[in-house]
């Protein structure tokens, strides 16, 4: 079987724990991303999401195993990886544009100065921003604007794989839901290659083509890759009456409120640590029953 | 309601004004009574018309307040007051008498808001002339010491903020240099006078040198501070979009850590102008600070006062200017 575009390889990754020991967040921890494909990570806090981000983004090195993406292994950070960051990481000095053409002048530095404007204008659009609002500081926009810049800055930049960490985190619902229908048509603009995390189990089932479940720390894994069987474009109002919606969720909660514990803490026997596939369908006639039960199995094993 | 504040604290500043003034007036006014006669007794003038001094002249003299020893070699000079007047009057024939320039009359030596007040206007109206190495104008005097001033600092700051930079980035460079400037920066500036004076040698650039060392510790300590506490998110920002290092320091760091290092250099140009002062009144020869010592010593307190108030002034031009600064690189999160 061909790798997939972004495969993460037998990833571990050890703290000192403060007390001279060793503190594993994350242990052999191997999946991959299709191009194209819209991926959420959800899973407790100090399971080890934000690290597993900050290596993907090359901000951080894991302690051993890697990361290759469109074959070539990850080191460093670099433009062929968009981050969102949770606090929106905009330069305050910067106007909104300003911040956009920031990255599209690295980007593209052949490009010339009208050309990297409009570009940038193009994409604050996408996002809903328009007109005056573009030339205002970050601190005169309010949350929900600011991580539609940094939304527009990351898109701008065309990059190979899109890492959102957790970006709607500080916002509030309201906005949170507008700026997630905005991130679905800019997504679907773009064909962009999307990993994000998020605390948000509805966020994820909208957003996603496929959720990765990670155990608790210490000694997380991905557990489960849930395969969103909702078809596209989806709308937060209409995907709840469909007949898989209620059935994914209730799987996710129930990992994220019992398996996931159940499932932590436990050394790994140096196998891959490869998720299980699961594929929940109610339109289909195969039963969804076996599929848990035979994981559960698996897990007990 | 601010424009009210803002009346209210005008109307109060112009009190404090008129009320200091009132007071420097009060105890420093002596009303002008021409000069004090002198009372001779009969005895006297019956010695002084005994020397065939006319007695029109000795009440002349006498009311002008030249004392009977000094009437007496008047009268033995044999000449009337109109021959004395011919000759340059009794001051050119080698008389010591009181004039405008004797010491002032009983009061206050020290010069009234008026008298500062002439001067100043002086000064103002004419800041450029020269007439000898010791009296030239106060413009000039203080080009000089701006001029210094400038250089001093200007070297300080092209040497602090590169090496603030390399300090706040790297913590080898911070560790290792830190000793240093802990110790070197609580000198006095002055106390580098001798050293400079003795290894430079030249009182001109000794001076710079002062300036140049009490100008660099603000400057060094906050670029360090400014660049170390650059928030990380901001420089992953820069990683992620894979600038270089300059590229990073140039757009990113320096616009971040820009509040902090115009802070320091407004504190180095106000301890620069405070020090520049002093310097010159220990090396001498020109500029403001010189200035102030050189009227002292001829006991001109007025043309002092003048000195000193411009260089409140121009102090507080220098740091008005860092305000500006100050206010252009602020950003708020």
């Amino acid at each position: 079987m061909a790798k997939p575009f972004l495969s993460v390889e037998r990833m571990t990754q050890q703290f000192p724990d403060g007390a001279g020991g060793t503190l594993t967040v994350f242990e052999n921890a191997t999946f991959g991303v299709e191009k194209g494909e819209f991926v959420c990570i959800l899973g407790h806090s100090g399971c080890g999401k934000s690290t597993i981000m900050n290596v993907l983004a090359g901000l951080a090195e894991p302690t051993t195993g890697g990361v290759i993406m469109d074959g070539t292994e990850v080191s460093g950070p670099s433009l062929d990886r968009g981050v969102v960051f949770q606090n929106y990481s905009l330069l305050p000095w910067l106007t909104a544009l300003k911040n956009v053409t920031f990255g599209v002048r690295a980007r593209y530095p052949d490009w010339t100065k009208a050309k990297v404007e409009t570009h940038a204008k193009d994409y604050l659009a996408m996002v809903g921003l328009e007109g005056d609002v573009v030339h205002r500081k970050p601190s005169q926009l309010s949350g929900g604007m600011r991580q539609r810049v940094s939304i527009a800055r990351a898109f701008a930049n065309h990059p190979k794989l899109l890492l959102l960490d957790e970006p709607f985190g500080a916002l509030d619902a309201l906005t949170r839901g507008t700026i997630q229908e905005e991130l679905l048509k800019i997504w679907g603009k773009t064909e962009q290659t999307v990993f994000m995390i998020t605390h948000d189990i509805d966020e994820a089932i909208l957003l996603a083509d496929r959720i990765l479940l990670m155990t608790n720390g210490p000694f997380a894994r991905v557990a489960e890759s849930v395969e969103i069987t909702i078809p596209r474009p989806r709308n937060r109002t209409e995907i709840v009456e469909h007949p898989n919606y209620y059935a994914i969720r209730n799987h996710l909660v129930q990992f994220l409120g019992q398996r996931s514990k159940d499932m932590a803490g436990k050394e790994n026997s140096g196998d891959n640590n490869a998720p299980q596939t699961v594929r929940i369908d109610k339109t289909e006639e195969e039963p969804v029953e076996d599929d848990i039960a035979s994981h559960l199995r698996a897990v007990n094993d | 309601m601010p424009q009210k504040l803002d009346i209210r604290s005008t109307v109060l500043s112009l009190v404090i004004l008129l009320m200091a003034l009132a007071i420097w007036h009060l105890s420093t006014f002596v009303p002008d009574t021409g000069p004090v006669g002198v009372k001779l007794s009969v005895d006297q003038t019956a010695v002084l018309t005994g020397m065939s001094m006319a007695a029109d002249d000795i009440a002349f003299y006498a009311s002008q307040g030249v004392a009977f020893a000094q009437l007496e070699q008047i009268a033995a000079l044999g000449l009337s007051r109109e021959m004395i007047d011919m000759a340059g009057g009794i001051k050119a024939l080698g008389i010591s008498v009181p004039d405008e320039n004797s010491a002032p009359a009983p009061g206050s030596l020290f010069p009234s808001p008026g008298l500062v007040a002439t001067e100043l206007w002086a000064t103002v109206t004419d800041p450029f002339y020269v007439a000898g190495t010791n009296d030239m104008g106060y413009g000039i005097q203080m080009g000089y010491s701006l001029l210094r001033v400038v250089i001093g600092y200007t070297l300080a700051a092209a040497v602090a903020i590169p090496l603030g930079f390399l300090i706040g980035m790297s913590p080898v460079f911070f560790r290792a240099l830190d000793p240093y400037i802990q110790v070197l920066r609580p000198i006095s500036p002055l106390a580098w006078m001798p050293i400079a004076l003795f290894t430079i040698g030249d009182s001109e650039l000794s001076s710079i040198f002062v300036i140049f060392i009490c100008s660099l510790w603000p400057m060094l300590s906050n670029t360090a501070f400014g660049v170390a506490s650059v928030r990380s998110d901001w420089v992953n920002v820069a990683r992620t979009h894979e600038l270089g290092a300059l590229s990073t320091a140039f757009t990113v760091i320096l616009p971040a850590a820009a509040p902090t290092i115009v802070t320091g250099m407004r504190i180095s140009i106000g301890i620069a102008w405070l020090v520049i002062v002093a310097a010159e009144m220990l090396v001498g020869g020109t500029g403001i600070g010189y200035v102030v010592w050189n009227e002292w010593n001829g006991l001109r307190l007025d043309r002092m006062i003048v000195a000193i108030l411009l260089i409140g002034v121009v102090g507080m031009l220098l740091d008005a200017i860092f305000g500006q600064l100050q206010r252009a690189v602020t950003y708020s999160e």
